[in-house]
């Protein structure tokens, strides 16, 4: 079973069969709606883009969120200049943010540490600030950037007339809202999944770890490690920027607020939770998080009454005060727990969970995990 | 040069309140090895330590008064806090004064909460690698934040300073300038009351044997446990220290700023630039970091210098940070060897 999985073809179709098929297992989990769907795509690739940066290299990034919020802008000004097809979209986002991640880390890698942490946020701060107040002329500041009648759209103009009302974002004539969107997030999140397995195993990748364990003597193997950071940090930004484009193309519309501090910090929160290093934790992470806010924020005090209605009322009532500080509007009080949980307990993230309880269960033989554990194996020192 | 001053003023109590957090973190930083993203929680936590403080003693008592009726002929309601009702004028002069009176209440309350916080969680976070003490830490806060959301809600609750300085002084006056600088009243006691706490750190740490074993420590916290003192409990108290220091800033900080639950993390992130920019575990270095980004920013948002420079006093700090960390790699005034893995 291990060893099948650990071959590509296997993987893939696995991994694949997993992620098209989600509509119908997560049906049982109250999960299966096309927003929600589209969101589980596109912050997996976020999240695994990530990764391939804190993961390998050990940077911890606190300003990914920035070449998100880039991939988004570009991908809206496609939309709003040229056509409302989403692969020029998508072309533009990963170009765009690929650039910005190349300037801020040249800038960013040459210190390491929490130093390293505070250029990134610094430089992702100031991209907030500035589309809030200089660059509204690019970013329409607080409303966002969004689709109107009046853009040109030049390549969509050349083969049919403006209709009324705005236009939707399709793939050659699909459009992409609803499952249609979802299946195309995940045909690219499985592409995604293919490249960063692919680095994973790649001599680059195993050099990455390198530089994780001691960048110092890297150095003396007679590596020189700036420019295989850098290009992780590319990487990373890329993956981020694409992600930041099917935001876009899912829903078209751009918001600075998607490049603020805290949205960085979810995608900590979400590459910790699932676990640092693996290939496919990060992307469980993600699907967990945006789970719960979409699940846990839905309860309202109506329903929790309606749970706790086979408790004696007393009880009920204690149960529905206390459960009602965690969902609704407190759900990130429940993320807030489950991670400091995670962190203290288990920082290995769900997969060393897993890992734990596959040994505990099979007596020392690992189950699915046992291919990501050669990921996350330290080099000896 | 009228507006420079102003300026300049306008960044002294900002500036307060960045190197009080910043000193804080260094303090906690210096001694533990903690990077702590909980501090601005604690920041937050002082300012609602006032709030609250303010709202138990404007709990009212509702009397009717039959003799006077309202416009729809129903006994008047006569609102009176207990306290004044109780304690008649000293009673007026605590609700008064209440932000400055929270103080008292607030040191307990702070040195409980960061001692507690360090033997309950930080203390298990030595040995770990700093990425996940920055990890725990920021859960710890998004868990404080939404408990502190859940009982006072979403939105700011503003606090008044006490009357006697709630209007502005003419600066200009005193200097003898032609000008007419005008500056809010508690704004200046803001900035001095920084100075008194900054100084009472530096006088505890610089004057007093148990900051002399403390200093000791920060340098070789193994030599000194070597000598046979306990320097975790020493360090123990240092952390209730810089929550108190936390606490204190938040406190004084209300009337400036009112209050929500996300106070802390808007400061927090400035303040880490604050640190960093100052030099990691360099204690004068936060000081000195936290009211020259605080100047720096006030001057940033002139309009002479954003007809210049657009959109400069959004990323001023960010971009001080920026050019200090790339030119000096230990920040202004670093020692050498800390957090240079």
């Amino acid at each position: 079973m291990t060893k099948l999985l650990d071959r590509e073809p296997v993987a893939l179709l696995v991994f694949s069969a997993v992620i098209l098929l989600m509509p119908l297992w997560l049906t049982p989990l109250g999960a299966n709606y096309p927003d929600l769907l589209q969101k589980f795509a596109i912050y997996g690739i976020f999240a695994m883009g990530f990764n391939i940066l804190f993961g390998l290299t050990g940077y911890l990034s606190f300003g990914h969120a920035a070449f998100l919020g880039v991939g988004s802008y570009a991908a809206v000004w496609s939309f709003k200049l040229f056509t409302m097809n989403v692969i020029p979209a998508i072309a533009f986002g990963v170009l765009f943010s690929g650039i910005f991640a190349f300037l801020i880390g040249y800038v960013s890698l040459r210190r390491s540490g929490i130093y390293f942490s505070i250029l990134t946020l610094a430089f992702a701060q100031m991209c907030y600030n500035l589309a809030y107040s200089v660059l509204t002329p690019i970013t329409n500041g607080e409303t966002g950037l969004q689709l109107t009648l009046q853009d040109p759209r030049i390549i969509d103009r050349m083969f049919a007339p403006a209709g009324a009302g705005l236009p939707s974002t399709n793939f050659f004539g699909i459009l992409m809202s609803g499952y249609s969107g979802f299946y195309f997030c995940a045909v690219v999140l499985i592409i995604c999944f293919f490249i960063s397995r692919r680095i994973f195993k790649s001599p680059f990748g195993l050099t990455l770890l390198g530089i994780k364990s001691n960048q110092n003597r890297m150095g003396y193997t007679g590596y020189n490690t700036r420019p295989y950071t850098q290009t992780a940090f590319v990487i990373s930004g890329m993956f981020a920027g694409l992600a930041g484009s099917l935001l876009a193309v899912t829903d078209p519309l751009a918001g600075a607020e998607r490049m603020q501090w805290t949205a960085s910090g979810e995608v900590v929160l979400m590459t910790i939770l699932g676990g640092v290093g693996t290939l496919i934790g990060p992307m469980l992470g993600a699907w967990l998080i945006k789970y719960f806010e979409n699940i846990f924020s839905a309860f309202n005090e109506a329903t929790l009454e309606q749970t706790f209605s086979f408790l004696p009322e007393p009880l009920a009532h204690a149960a529905v005060a206390i459960s009602g500080l965690f969902v609704g509007e407190g759900w990130h009080l429940t993320l807030g727990v489950l991670f400091m949980l995670i962190v203290i307990f288990l920082p290995g993230g769900i997969m060393e969970g897993w890992r734990r309880l596959a040994r505990w269960i099979g007596g020392g033989g690992g189950g699915k995990a046992k291919s990501e554990s050669a990921a996350v194996a330290q080099p000896a020192e | 040069m009228d507006a420079l001053l102003l300026q300049f003023l306008n960044g002294l109590d900002k500036g307060g309140a960045y190197a009080l957090i910043a000193l804080g973190l260094t303090l906690v930083f210096g001694t533990l090895g903690v990077v702590n993203f909980a501090h601005g929680a604690l920041f937050m936590l002082g300012a609602f330590c006032a709030v609250t403080f303010n709202k138990l003693l404007t709990l009212e008592q509702i009397v009717l008064d039959p003799e006077q009726k309202t416009a729809w002929g129903t006994p008047l309601e006569i609102r009176t806090p207990y306290v004044e009702a109780w304690l008649g004028d000293f009673g007026v002069f605590l609700v008064n004064y209440s932000v400055p009176v929270s103080i008292i209440i607030a040191i307990p309350v702070m040195l409980l909460i960061g001692v507690v916080m360090e033997r309950g969680l930080i203390k298990y976070f030595y040995k770990r690698p700093h990425a996940d003490q920055i990890l725990v830490t920021f859960g710890l806060a998004i868990v404080i934040q939404e408990i502190i959301k859940h009982y006072f809600g979403a939105n700011p609750i503003p606090q008044s300073a006490p009357e006697i300085v709630a209007g502005s002084a003419n600066i200009g006056a005193w200097l003898g300038l032609e000008g007419n600088i005008v500056y809010p009243w508690w704004r200046l006691v803001y900035f001095g009351f920084s100075v008194v706490v900054i100084g009472a750190v530096f006088a505890f740490l610089q004057f007093t044997t148990y900051g002399m074993v403390v200093r000791a420590g920060m340098r070789d916290s193994e030599t000194v446990g070597l000598l046979g003192i306990n320097i975790q409990k020493r360090f123990t108290v240092v952390f209730g220290i810089a929550a108190v220091v936390a606490g204190l800033a938040g406190v004084m900080y209300t009337p400036i700023l009112p209050p929500d639950y996300h106070m802390g993390m808007d400061f927090l992130v400035l303040s880490f630039v604050v640190v960093v920019v100052g030099g990691m575990g360099s204690l004068p270095g936060a000081v000195l970091a936290g009211f020259l980004l605080g100047i720096l920013q006030s001057f940033a948002s002139m309009n002479e210098v954003k007809n210049i420079l657009p959109g400069i006093d959004q990323i001023i700090i960010y971009l001080v940070a920026v050019v200090i960390l790339l030119t000096m790699p230990r920040g202004l005034m670093g020692r050498e060897g800390v957090m240079e893995d």
